[in-house]
C-alpha cells in the first residue's frame, strides 16, 4: 500500500495548497469546414465542434469526482480562424464577426469555459483573409463571451513583422474602446504572441497548430501554492536545496497531469497531446507565483533578484516536470499575469513592480507581459512599441512571448479594474511618456536573427 | 477497481464501525487499513476494492458522506491511481 503521509501529502496539496488541474483543452481541426460561403461554413463550425466536445465537461466532472482533483476549466482551441476566413468568396469584417458568434453559441452548447483560435499568424506577412481577421477582432471579442483571439507577428525565424506590429497596437486600444464599459475586457481575450506554440492549452492564446491533427487532448497543470508551501520547508537553505525542491514538486504536480490527461484521452477517444507544465496563479491567496519569489528571500516580487529567482523557478519546474510526462509542451513554465495574482498585484500597487521589471522577467519566464493594465490614454503607437520590445526578446531569445495588455478606458495610474473570477484584480500600471511612433510609422518587417555568435 | 478512502477528524467513538458498515452496505471490500492519531486527529486510511459495474466512487463517496456530516469528519474517496501516479515512478 501506498505510504499514508504520501496519500496525505496529496490531499493538502489539493484541500490547501490550491493544487489543480488547470485546464483540460480540447483541440479541434476545422480545416474540413472550410468553403466558400459563409453559412454553411458556419453551419459546418458548429456542428464539428458540438459533436466532437460534446462529452468534453461530462468528462472532466467524472475524472474531477472519481479522483478527487479539481479541474478547473474546460476548453476548446480550434485551428487559426483565418484559414476559413482565407477561403470564402469575399471575405469581411461581418463574415467575420459571424464566424465569431457561431464559435460562442458552439462553446456555450458544450458548456465549455473558453474557446481559443480566433487567430492568425502573420509573422512574415498577410492573406488577404488574415488582414481582414485582426481588422475584426475588436468586434468579435465585443460581440462574444467566450471567444479568445491571438496574433502572432514575430518569430526567430521569419523576424518581427513590424506592419502588424503596428496594426496590433492600434487593435489593442480599438478592443479596450468598443468594451469601455466593461473597463477594456475584450482585451482580456487577446493575446499577441512571438514564436507561438501550436499546442498550448491557456487561454487567451490557445490554437490548434497546423501541424497538429483531427482532435488532441491537452492538458495545463497548476500549482503555485503547492510549490511555495514546499519551499517555506526550506527557509535559509542554499539555491541547491531551493531547485531541488521546486523539481521534486514539479514532478509532483506532473505526474497528477499526465494521469488525468490520460483518462481524459481515454475516455474521449481522441489522442493525448501534451501535458503544459506551468505554474498558472490565481487570484486565491496562496495560488501566486510572486509569492514564491518572494519566498526565496525578496522583500517583495519586483525587488531587485526577482529575474534570477524567477529564472531558478523556471527551468526546476521543467526539469522536474519533463520526466514526470511522456509528451511535455504548449507553454511550460511559470506565468507572471500580474491581475491574476494576488502576489503581483500587491506588488504593482506599492510600486515595487513595474513594467520594465516585467519585462526583463519575461526574459527566464514563460511567456511575457500579461494581463497588465495600462492608462486608457496610452496611444496606440506606445503599445506597438510594447509589443515590438517583448517581440525582439522572444526572437532573439528563441522562446515564445506575449503582450496581452490593457489600455483600461478613462482610467490612469492608480485606479483599479476588476475583472472577476480567473482574470482577478488590476492596477492601473505606468507607461513611460515619451513616443515612439516614428519609429512604429516605419513599417516593414526586422529581419530574422543571426543565430550564433551569441553574446 | 481500487480506491483509497481517507478518514480525518476529532477522534471519537465508532469511526471505524460506522465507516465500515457503510463500505460493507455498498458492497465494496476492505483490502488494507492503516489509523493512526496525528496532532490530536483521527486519521485512517484504507485502500478499498469494488466491482466498477455495482457500484462507483461517486456512490461510495455519496454514502459516507452522510457520515461525514453526522460525525463532523472530512472523508475523501479517490481512485487509487492518483497517489500511485503521484508518488511512485
Amino acid at each position: 500500500m501506498i505510504n499514508p503521509f504520501e496519500i496525505l501529502e496529496t490531499i493538502n496539496m489539493i484541500d490547501h495548497e490550491n493544487l489543480d488541474i488547470r485546464t483540460i483543452t480540447m483541440g479541434i481541426s476545422l480545416r474540413s469546414c472550410a468553403g466558400q460561403d459563409i453559412d454553411t461554413v458556419c453551419k459546418k463550425v458548429y456542428d464539428k465542434i458540438t459533436m466532437y466536445a460534446k462529452d468534453l465537461v461530462k468528462t472532466g466532472e467524472d475524472i474531477e469526482r472519481q479522483f478527487g482533483i479539481p479541474i478547473i476549466n474546460k476548453r476548446i482551441s480550434v485551428t487559426p480562424i483565418s484559414t476559413l476566413i482565407d477561403a470564402l468568396d469575399e471575405p469581411t469584417v461581418e463574415k467575420c464577426v459571424q464566424l465569431a458568434k457561431t464559435l460562442d453559441k458552439a462553446a456555450k452548447a458544450v458548456g465549455v469555459n473558453f474557446l481559443g483560435g480566433y487567430t492568425a499568424l502573420v509573422h512574415k506577412g498577410y492573406t488577404k483573409g488574415e488582414r481582414v481577421l485582426i481588422e475584426s477582432i475588436p468586434q468579435a471579442l465585443a460581440a462574444t463571451e467566450l471567444v479568445c483571439s491571438s496574433v502572432n507577428i514575430g518569430s526567430t525565424r521569419a523576424g518581427i513583422n513590424m506592419d502588424a506590429v503596428k496594426q496590433m497596437g492600434e487593435t489593442v486600444k480599438k478592443a479596450a474602446e468598443i468594451t469601455a464599459d466593461k473597463n477594456g475586457f475584450a482585451c482580456a481575450k487577446l493575446v499577441v504572441f512571438c514564436n507561438a506554440v501550436e499546442d498550448n492549452p491557456f487561454m487567451a492564446g490557445a490554437f490548434l497548430g497546423e501541424g497538429e491533427g483531427e482532435c488532441v487532448i491537452n492538458v495545463g497543470v497548476s500549482g503555485p501554492g503547492v510549490v511555495k508551501c514546499a519551499l517555506e520547508k526550506v527557509r535559509g537553505k542554499d539555491f541547491g536545496v531551493v531547485a531541488e525542491t521546486v523539481k521534486k514538486t514539479a514532478f509532483k504536480i506532473t505526474r497528477m497531469g499526465q494521469l488525468v490527461a490520460q483518462e481524459a484521452s481515454r475516455r474521449l477517444g481522441v489522442p493525448f497531446g501534451i501535458v503544459d507544465l506551468s505554474l498558472a496563479p490565481t487570484p486565491a491567496v496562496g495560488d501566486s507565483v510572486a509569492y514564491i519569489l518572494e519566498e526565496m528571500g525578496l522583500e517583495k516580487c519586483g525587488a531587485h533578484g526577482t529575474t534570477a529567482a524567477l529564472a531558478l523557478l523556471n527551468d526546476a519546474v521543467k526539469k522536474g516536470g519533463v520526466m514526470a510526462s511522456g509528451y511535455v509542451g504548449g507553454l511550460s513554465g511559470a506565468f507572471i499575469p500580474v491581475s491574476e495574482d494576488a502576489g503581483m498585484i500587491a506588488a504593482a500597487k506599492c510600486g515595487a513592480l513595474t513594467i520594465e521589471k516585467l519585462e526583463a522577467m519575461t526574459c527566464v519566464c514563460s511567456v511575457g507581459l500579461d494581463m497588465i493594465v495600462i492608462p486608457g490614454d496610452t496611444p496606440a503607437s506606445t503599445i506597438s512599441a510594447i509589443i515590438a520590445d517583448e517581440a525582439a526578446i522572444g526572437m532573439i531569445n528563441q522562446k515564445t512571448t506575449a503582450v496581452r495588455i490593457i489600455p483600461a478606458p478613462g482610467l490612469k495610474e492608480g485606479d483599479e479594474v476588476e475583472f472577476g473570477g480567473l482574470l482577478g484584480t488590476g492596477p492601473v500600471m505606468p507607461v513611460k511618456p515619451y513616443l515612439s511612433d516614428e519609429f512604429i510609422a516605419r513599417g516593414g518587417r526586422i529581419p530574422a536573427p543571426i543565430n550564433s555568435l551569441k553574446n | 477497481m481500487k480506491a483509497i478512502v481517507t478518514v480525518v477528524g476529532k477522534d471519537k467513538k465508532g469511526i471505524i464501525a460506522k465507516v465500515s458498515t457503510a463500505l460493507y452496505e455498498c458492497g465494496v471490500n476492505i483490502v488494507d487499513i492503516s489509523q493512526t492519531i496525528m496532532q490530536d486527529m483521527f486519521t485512517m486510511i484504507m485502500m478499498v476494492e469494488f466491482g466498477a459495474e455495482n457500484v462507483s466512487v461517486q456512490d461510495i463517496t455519496n454514502r459516507l458522506s452522510e457520515i461525514e456530516q453526522e460525525m463532523g469528519l472530512k472523508i475523501h474517496v479517490q481512485r487509487e491511481e492518483i497517489f500511485s501516479s503521484m508518488h511512485r515512478i
